[in-house]
């Protein structure tokens, strides 16, 4: 059987492929097709990087099967004590990004995810959970 | 969305094996219409690639792992090109929103500072002001005194786009909240002047050219705050004349005194007011001349007043290949008898 839930550290950039692979591993389990599983991989992939850049290493992801009478899905919660977001409603605006748009970014997170939410709080660190339902 | 991927797949997997069979044009033409119904439909480019490789395991039971593989590798590649695609699709939205807005903006503030061209004895007035986007930065206002003088002015704000444009406004309920006909222009400059300075962003600042005639005596008296200079035209010697001017832009100091000039017009004469969108239209690298603006009054002066104004923006308009590049705006009196 494999595990119901899993977390990854994230301290350096090698990290972020870790986080991918569990990402897959668990959706593929789930019984994800390859598209939706290339969309949690990117999604994680975009939330480990962002602790990785701005989080002072200092974050987890934490991945949960879920399967209840609603449906199967994955949940991914991304957590850090890094400096927290000072603006949610800013970093969310499409075109925000600083890396001049060319990563999907936080919006990006929430288009490839069914569901999705932050809460942060400055110097005391960010929260995401986001979740994708298999269909 | 899935929906139109699913009804097809039939669909896609017959040209993709009609193409590979005879590489023909119609089945290139065929999956050409397919991928527009996808765009229109928000179809992303992972999707398609799914859609191929279906297609193709359909098609051939027995492909190669490594080409199933690298079919896994290009869907990936694709994710961020789906996300990016939504994402401008989600500004483009934005900006019909806004340029709706906008839009509905500037025709309040044409209906604002709307003013009617007014009937004065002897003179013919004509009056153009185009902007360059969708706000216009330049003014022009008329109004007519209880003895029949005219009362005119024509401003440039100085600082680009919607702030800019706003600002207009508040210069024509000052306007309008003077007596006219009581007033001499310099007065009304010195007091536009201080409400400008007071109200509007330092680096804002405006041009004004504040004239009244008077039919009464073919006069003709103005003053300028900065402004691009007018022009007299003397139709006895078919020749303009530069109306020279001092004074300071509106809102650069708190107490400016403007000095006021006087001219008497004969029949025939006009006098030419204008903004500098006119003299500094561009065509390619080449800034226009005053002269190309007179030569084309000239061209025209057997023509209405307004039929002149209309035919130097027309002439200008073609010149920016009708995309002007700055607010364009016009006036011109003409002594008639
Ligand atoms: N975990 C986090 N802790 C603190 N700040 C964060 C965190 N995640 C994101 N941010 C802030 O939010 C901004 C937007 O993040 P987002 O991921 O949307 O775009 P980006 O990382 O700037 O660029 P990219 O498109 O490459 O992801 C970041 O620039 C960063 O300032
Ligand atoms: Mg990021």
């Amino acid at each position: 059987m494999k595990p119901q839930s899993s977390c990854v550290t994230i301290q350096k950039e090698w990290d972020i492929v870790g986080a991918r692979h569990v990402a897959r591993d668990m959706a593929k389990t789930l019984g994800f097709g390859t598209v939706d599983q290339a969309r949690i991989a990117t999604a994680v992939s975009e939330l480990a990087r962002n602790i990785y850049l701005y989080a002072n290493n200092d974050g987890q992801i934490y991945f949960d099967m879920i399967n209840t009478i609603d449906g199967k899905g994955l949940s991914i919660i991304a957590v850090d004590s890094g400096p927290g977001i000072s603006d949610i409603a800013e970093v969310m605006q499409d075109g925000f990004s600083t890396s001049g748009g060319l990563g999907a970014g936080l919006p990006g997170v929430k288009r490839l995810m069914d569901e999705f939410d932050i809460q942060s709080e400055l110097g005391k660190g960010t929260k995401i959970t986001a979740k994708k339902w298999v269909r | 969305m899935r929906k139109v991927i699913d009804s097809n797949i039939e669909n896609y997997k017959n040209l993709l094996k009609s193409y590979i069979e005879t590489q023909d044009e119609r089945s290139l033409y065929g999956v050409e219409m397919m991928s527009k119904s996808f765009l229109k439909n928000n179809i992303l480019p992972e999707e398609i690639v799914n859609l191929h490789i279906q297609a193709l395991e359909d098609l051939y039971p027995d492909l190669s792992e490594e080409i199933k593989h690298s079919m896994n590798f290009l869907l990936e590649a694709m994710i961020s090109y789906g996300l990016k695609h939504q994402e401008i699709q989600t500004l483009r939205e934005q900006q019909i929103a806004l340029k709706s807005e906008i839009s509905v903006a500037a025709s309040m503030q044409d209906t604002f500072l709307k003013t009617d061209i007014p009937t004065i004895e002897g003179l013919d007035i004509g009056a153009i002001s185009a902007p360059a986007h969708q706000m216009n930065g330049d003014y022009y206002h008329f109004v007519k005194g209880k003895n029949g003088t005219l009362g005119m002015a024509i401003a440039d704000v100085i600082g680009k786009g919607i702030p800019a444009a706003l600002s207009m406004s508040m210069i024509k309920y000052a306007i309008d909240s003077y007596p006219e006909e009581s007033m001499e222009p310099n007065v009304i400059l010195e007091n536009l002047n201080r409400v400008v300075e007071r109200n509007v962003d330092p680096n804002m600042f405006i041009t004004m050219i504040y004239a009244q005639y008077s039919p009464a005596y073919n006069k003709l008296r103005f003053s300028s705050a900065g402004h691009e200079p007018g022009f007299h035209y003397y139709a006895k010697d078919n020749r303009f004349e530069e109306l020279k001017t001092k004074g300071l832009a509106l809102g650069v100091l708190a107490d400016v005194e403007y000095q006021e000039y006087e001219l008497k017009m004969e029949k025939g004469d006009m006098v030419i007011f204008l903004t500098d969108g006119v003299t500094e239209s561009r065509e390619e690298d080449r800034f226009v001349e005053v002269e190309e603006v007179l030569d084309v009054i000239r061209k025209y002066k057997t023509y209405s007043a307004q039929e002149i104004v209309n035919h130097v923006y027309k002439y200008f308009e073609r010149l920016q290949d009708f995309q002007l590049r700055d607010d364009f705006t016009m006036i011109i009196l003409r002594k008639e008898v």
